[in-house]
């Protein structure tokens, strides 16, 4: 790579990494006042803040590295559906409470350990927003993995509600894994962190605690792909029509 | 007979590092004017007790103040920095510039001793010297009683969690440990 898309490289690899911090960082605002109890309405909203956040520190980095004005708002709230970059599990509608735990707890357990290897990254900002993010996804893990636990070995409904939430989700967990060309020359770089390499430790711990909750590790007879590329469900671009209408609306607007 | 310290007066280095850019700083006269502005959701410790007010210089005519963040995503830094620029304006310094250093990220073990017994008696358990992965004892901020129960792990914001003291049944928050 030379410098200039070496430069571009590391803008569009901030820029997924924002996209996934910023649209399940959504998901889990939609829970504000309809939690179910004012604990876990706190809670949701409080990790949403975190996740949004995090897209802000990212978004923020790529803009100066693109050095032509644009701002963090203008990754947020004007690009349209295809130049949203963001692993399909994120943006999936939030379902009931058993699927949000459920998500965000295959998350978490991803997340921690992308964070914790990407502190490790020769860019010295990525490896700064990893390490704030690694303390806050300590946290997370905790909550999630709890939660996991407390539903699959709770009533004969919540262990209901969240096996059938694992095998709605399990499709869409093989992308976590599966770096693109782009991520593998920023690997090479010594910049971007390896993702296929934390699969056999993210199995290992999900199936420890999917066995814990009494639930069944789902057969993994299907999988979906498609987000690093742009090409998302249908449910990413309901969601933008509503992360992004003041924007639209309004263009230019400040709060 | 020895009797043990109830605190470990242990520094991290780059608590250390801000507290000696302070000492040895140019213009003291600024740190001790931004002592007045406090944190907006707990208006007992300032921002230098908290550990985000990080480094002030004056570089020409303006004043370049330096904070790190608690949370990533947590609404009171905007506030801070507005605060912080109030503070200098209305002291004459027209040109303020509020830059944000991510590294090395915040972590409660900054926070001075003095601020720690502030937030108990405000009635938040402070985080004492613990971090995200190993627990501090957590004492009711209230009656002191160890006997408590976790209502959430996420509080009123996110830097605290929730617990009651199942002594004397006071609900209370916990700043957590990070």
């Amino acid at each position: 790579m030379n410098a200039s898309n070496a430069n571009e490289a590391v803008l569009q690899y901030a820029v997924r990494l924002g996209d996934d911090a910023l649209i399940l960082g959504h998901r889990l605002s939609e829970w504000c006042s309809n939690a179910p109890f004012l604990e876990e309405d706190l809670a949701l909203t409080n990790v949403a803040l975190d996740y949004i956040g995090r897209a802000r520190m990212f978004y923020s980095y790529a803009a100066e590295l693109s050095g032509d004005g644009r701002s963090e708002d203008s990754f947020a709230y004007l690009r349209d559906c295809r130049e949203f970059t963001n692993l399909l599990l994120h943006e999936l509608p939030r379902g009931d409470f058993a699927f949000t735990m459920a998500r965000q707890y295959l998350v978490d357990e991803y997340a921690l350990a992308f964070m914790q290897a990407l502190q490790d990254s020769t860019d010295p900002r990525l490896a700064g927003i990893a390490a704030k993010a690694v303390k806050e996804s300590t946290y997370h893990l905790r909550r999630s993995r709890d939660w996991v636990l407390r539903l699959g070995d709770g009533t004969e409904e919540s262990h209901r509600r969240l096996q059938s939430a694992l095998d709605d989700l399990w499709g869409y967990t093989d992308e976590l894994f599966e770096p693109d060309a782009l991520e593998t020359a920023l690997v090479e770089a010594g910049i971007a962190v390896d993702s296929a390499a934390l699969r056999p430790a993210w199995d290992t711990a999900v199936r420890a605690t999917l066995d814990e909750a009494t639930v069944a590790v789902p057969a993994g007879d299907w999988s979906v792909r498609g987000g690093r590329q742009g090409v998302h469900t249908e449910s990413l671009g309901h969601l933008l029509s509503e992360l992004q209408f003041m924007q639209r609306a309004y263009p230019g607007l400040q709060w | 007979m020895m009797t043990a310290p109830d605190r470990i007066p242990a520094l991290p280095a780059e608590e250390h590092e801000r507290r000696q850019r302070r000492a040895a700083s140019a213009v003291p006269a600024l740190w001790d004017l931004l002592d007045g502005v406090k944190d907006p959701e707990i208006p007992v410790i300032s921002l230098w007790e908290l550990g985000v007010l990080q480094d002030i210089e004056q570089r020409g005519e303006t004043v370049v103040v330096t904070i790190t963040p608690t949370y990533s995503g947590c609404p009171a830094m905007t506030v801070m920095a507005e605060d912080v620029v109030a503070a200098l304006q209305a002291a004459g310094h027209e040109q303020v510039l509020v830059e944000s250093r991510l590294s090395p990220a915040w972590s409660t073990s900054w926070m001075t001793a003095a601020a720690q017994d502030k937030l108990r008696d405000w009635g938040i358990a402070p985080p004492g010297c613990g971090s995200a992965d190993v627990a501090a004892v957590i004492l009711c901020p209230r009656c002191g009683s160890e006997d408590l129960r976790k209502l959430s792990e996420f509080g009123s914001t996110a830097c605290k969690a929730l617990y009651q003291c199942n002594s004397c049944a006071e609900p209370f928050d916990y700043f957590k440990p990070i």
